[in-house]
């Protein structure tokens, strides 16, 4: 079988057929980024699904059964209500900045989906910058936060937007150096190479005992990232109401919502990618079938998207206090460490490869 | 050292949290503990200690086991139960003696606490599993517990 998803391309030779080259360029581009739109709101719900289905096993529960067969069109039904309903929105709110909120969450986590390397060929955009591109994409979105919950003039809003900032810049230095340890590795910013590079075993394996840490401190800074439990001192239902999206409604408030889980979707693809290989299968089994590397990498991705449902359904939720001491005190000097000892590692050659 | 030593108890007690709710996301199939109530409206049956209201149990010749004592109604919280009773010749022994005309139970103003049964010195009352308690008028829930001509069960006094 020989499906070409080398969309980009595709796309656009098909439509400088019948348009100059810049028309035909820029209509692949907004081609393409329909096509994410679609696939990954619908993601997005059932993305939602899955996190309900999951907390409901782990506390003996059933979970959503009821609209459609195993209650699999429940959050096409919750998306239908969220879009008839009433925006509504404070008197003294400050409406230009609440309404540009949502979409500054939105639209920066769906920018960073166009890096990904699905499969070999199935990237958007392959830049030679993918984990920088990604990583200073990722703490764009905290703007939007800031924003909602600066111009919603609530006090809760206020509150957990400032929780946020909080935590987004402390813990983005843990995402950052985490990845940083990976790159000693790898030698190269570009993922399309990253995964190349991991021809030769899985960067979890070839970095061993350092890329275990950074894995480890990874997933521990990328659920802070996403403000999920137990990292939800953003949006702590006790104490702040629903924090910084207290006053949006309808389709505004779905747009965090979706926002939460495309970023859940994007940290666990971060590090499919940089530590368990992309689209590369285990021992290379299916490397004769390029196309089911999108299978591989949907599946790791899920794998990991479940290990941060596991902590959330898991783990009481950190006090602000404990939160900084948690990055400052332990993450942030393991990191430094850790990228020492990768660096005499990798210096030494004392990476396992296969 | 006790900072490595910190790190190591934190990802250990972690790793307990996670195994514990792991093992109940495995069995979660089997052991799911939702009832899906109006589909299995039939076969439903609530656990033994389910408090749904008072009841007063009575034998297959209509006899109870409350001796109007009264020491429910004292124990009432919320004064949900009223004993009527009145002095009356027992046939056996000829003599007056107290008995129970009304057990009047309001289940509307009981908080299920349990006090009652707890007091109930001869287990005249007892918790029913029943919790399909809602009615359109709320004088429906003033019960009288005791059965009409129901009658004290000999021996119970002794
Ligand atoms: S259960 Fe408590 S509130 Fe209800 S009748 Fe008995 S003592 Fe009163
Ligand atoms: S129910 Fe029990 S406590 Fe209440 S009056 Fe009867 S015997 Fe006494």
């Amino acid at each position: 079988m020989n499906i070409s998803l080398n969309i980009t391309k595709t796309i656009t030779e098909l439509l400088s057929g019948f348009m100059p080259e810049g028309a035909a360029n820029i209509g692949a581009m907004v081609t393409i980024a329909l096509i994410y739109l679609a696939i990954f709101a619908v993601a997005g719900l059932y993305l939602v699904l899955l996190e309900r289905k999951v907390a409901a096993w782990f506390q003996l529960r059933l979970g959503p059964n009821r609209v459609g067969p195993w209650g699999l069109l429940q959050t096409m039904a919750d998306a239908l209500k969220l879009v008839s309903k009433e925006l509504t929105g404070t008197v003294k709110a400050d409406k230009f900045l609440y309404n540009l909120a949502p979409y500054f969450v939105i639209v920066s986590s769906l920018m960073a989906l166009a890096v990904f390397p699905f499969t070999k060929e199935f990237q958007a955009f392959d830049i030679n910058i993918g984990i920088f591109f990604l990583i200073a994409i990722s703490s764009i979105g905290v703007i939007g936060i800031l924003l909602g919950g600066w111009a919603s003039n609530n006090k809760f809003a206020l509150i957990g937007a400032m929780r946020s900032g909080v935590q987004t810049i402390s813990y983005e230095l843990s995402v950052g150096l985490s990845l940083l340890t990976m790159v000693l590795l790898t030698g190269t910013l570009q993922l399309s190479e990253i995964v190349e590079v991991q021809k030769n075993g899985w960067l979890i394996v070839q970095g061993h005992i350092p890329a275990i840490i950074a894995f480890m401190i990874y997933m521990i800074a990328g659920t802070a990232e996403t403000n999920r439990a137990p990292f939800d001192m953003v949006e702590a239902e006790s104490e702040l109401g629903a924090g910084f999206h207290t006053e949006y409604s309808g389709m505004k408030f779905a747009y965090f919502f979706l926002a939460e889980f495309i970023n859940m979707f994007i940290i666990a693809a971060i590090a499919t990618t940089v530590f368990f290989g992309g689209w590369l299968s285990p021992f290379g089994i299916t490397e004769s079938i390029p196309w089911l590397g999108v299978f591989w990498f949907i599946g790791k991705t899920f794998l990991l998207v479940f290990l941060m449902m596991w902590f959330r359904w898991t783990f009481p939720r950190l006090r602000v206090d404990q939160l900084l001491t948690l990055e400052w005190k332990y993450l942030l000097p393991l990191n430094l460490l850790n990228i020492i000892l990768m660096a005499v590692i990798v210096w030494l050659n004392l990476t396992i490869q296969f | 050292m006790s900072y490595f030593g910190d790190i190591y108890k934190g990802i250990k007690t972690l790793l307990t949290g996670m195994s514990v709710t792991g093992k109940y996301f495995l069995t979660s199939r089997k052991g799911a503990i939702t009832q899906q109530y109006p589909d299995n409206k039939e076969t439903l049956k609530m656990f033994e200690r389910f408090r749904g209201e008072v009841v007063m149990p009575h034998d297959e010749n209509n006899e109870h086991r409350c001796t109007g004592c009264q020491k429910c109604e004292l124990a009432c919280p919320n004064g949900s139960i009223e004993i009527i009773w009145d002095r009356q010749i027992d046939p056996e022994s000829g003599k007056k003696k107290k008995m129970i005309d009304k057990h009047i139970y309001h289940l509307g103003m009981c908080t299920m606490c349990g006090l009652c049964i707890e007091a109930c010195p001869t287990d005249a009352i007892v918790w029913a599993q029943n919790f399909e308690n809602s009615v359109y008028d709320r004088s429906y829930l003033t019960k009288v517990l005791n059965q009409p001509n129901s009658k004290l069960k000999a021996g119970v006094e002794d």
